[in-house]
């Protein structure tokens, strides 16, 4: 139980490191935090902005629903520890940043693709035909009709891949990415309770991510959809 | 130990395209058995990990099956483990369980639980009432029926979870090496800027996963003749 202690001591009190010399824990958790924060949202919102008009656009013409379902097959065979080697070892150019980056978008693609794909798909074809037949265009009825629609999928795709990308952000700096991960990684510099603070705050973030999404996904959720049976909805995710 | 390795490593490396990182076939073709160990220890926490939380899961399906307020509150327990990040989970272990297979092992069945207890219910839930109806009029008591009638409609459903499961855990188990528990993650991080080990490490975890999907996918078929 002390272990725990210490570690609370870790999240909350700056202290001397395991080898002295260097300040850890308390304050000096804040820059590594924002890292992992910012390495999170740059890898979230490049996946977003390609997964979620493939998805659309794909559900929409219903064209591609091999492709849709078994990106998130072989997304999910590929460990995302093999995915972030994969960028530094072929990619070594490239700042250990981006190549994490990359790595994580594509980690985060396939649900939000998925999702994307099965929201679009799901919105009654009356609700389109009703749209076409007002004169609407297929940008409008994408943008007006079936996003709206297909919003509570899409928001719990992005949940999914969020919490994953964070979880996966954390071993990033075994490839040189200073993230929440470092007090993880290097036990020796950290100490124990620098690993099971770190662990910690690591793991409140994914629950409050999950939350925070979740709040999100019921709040656009449109009234009309709220009131059907959920059960329809529950097999998407994961 | 380590010292000795980092030298057999480096004479090893001494031809031109392992000085480069390159995709080596002559490499990858010597020192392929340097994988084999990992990859068994793979496929180990993989399947352990796996079992245990099926019949953990599949237990707690049919307590909630019959009891339908449980199912949220199991939903909502299992779905606290499925967020928490499995290394955040090793190293929150590692004062109880210390480092090593017990530790990985808790952490990847953690994460199994959820979709596993899902597609169960899942499952259970879409068995027809025409076919209940028919059991009872066979006279099958509650337990003949879950067995007899539930179960078997069911295990398409309760399949597709397992197969997600397996496939989940063969890409989670990559980080057991943080747990002190090898695996094919262990080769990887030994040297992720050389292509050669990338490709093979990181393809056998994939080849791994495609394996043990299809042979589910085999079991299902035999436990579901009817199906076929």
């Amino acid at each position: 139980m002390n272990d725990f202690v210490d570690a609370i001591q870790f999240i909350f009190r700056s202290q001397e490191s395991q080898a002295g010399g260097a300040r850890i824990g308390g304050a000096e958790n804040l820059p590594l935090l924002w890292d992992h924060l910012e390495v999170t949202g740059a890898a979230m919102l490049l996946a977003i902005a390609i997964a979620l008009p493939v998805g659309l656009i794909l559900g929409h013409t219903g064209r591609g629903a091999f492709a849709a379902i078994s990106v998130s097959n072989v997304g999910r065979a590929v460990p995302s520890v093999a995915l972030i080697a994969f960028f530094i070892a072929f990619f070594p150019r490239t700042s250990a940043f981006v190549n994490v980056t990359l790595a994580l978008a594509l980690l985060a693609i396939p649900p939000i693709l998925t999702n994307a794909y099965v929201g679009v798909r799901q919105v009654s074809t009356d609700a389109t035909d009703a749209a076409r037949g007002m004169g609407m265009s297929h940008g409008q009825i994408i943008r007006h009709v079936e996003l709206p629609l297909a919003l509570p999928l899409i928001f719990g795709g992005i949940k999914i891949s969020t919490v994953n990308v964070i979880a996966t952000a954390t071993i990033a700096p075994l490839v040189g990415v200073l993230t929440l991960g470092d007090p993880i990684i290097s036990g020796s510099v950290y100490g124990r309770a620098g690993q099971i603070g770190a662990s910690i705050i690591v793991a409140a973030l994914a629950v409050a991510a999950e939350v925070g999404l979740s709040a999100v996904q019921r709040a656009v959720t449109p009234t009309g959809v709220k009131l059907q049976n959920p059960k329809r909805r529950a097999q998407t995710s994961p | 130990m380590i010292a000795v390795l980092a030298q057999l490593q480096i004479q090893e490396r001494a031809d031109s395209c392992v000085a480069d990182d390159g995709i080596c076939p002559g490499w990858i073709a010597e020192n392929f058995d340097r994988y084999v160990a990992p990859f068994f220890q793979h496929v180990f926490l993989t399947l352990v990990s796996v079992a245990i939380g099926f019949a953990i899961a599949f237990a707690l399906a049919l307590v909630a099956h019959r009891r339908r307020w449980l199912v949220a509150p199991v939903v909502q327990v299992t779905g606290i483990l499925y967020t928490l990040p499995s290394v955040a989970v090793f190293f929150l272990l590692l004062p109880i369980t210390g480092r090593g297979n017990t530790t990985a092992i808790i952490a990847l069945v953690a994460y199994t639980l959820l979709i596993l207890f899902r597609n169960v219910i899942t499952g259970l839930d879409g068995v027809p009432d025409e076919a209940r109806d028919a059991g009872r009029g066979m006279g099958f008591t509650e337990r003949q029926l879950l067995w007899r009638v539930e179960l078997p409609l069911a295990l398409p459903e309760i399949f597709a979870g397992l197969r997600i499961a397996v496939t989940s855990t063969v890409g989670l188990a990559a980080l057991a090496f943080l747990a002190g528990a090898g695996g094919l993650g262990d080769a990887l991080f030994d040297d992720y800027s050389f292509r050669s080990n990338v490709l093979v490490a990181g393809g056998l975890c994939v080849v791994l996963a495609a394996a043990l999907d299809l042979a589910v996918l085999g079991v299902q078929r035999l436990l579901t003749p009817w199906a076929r």
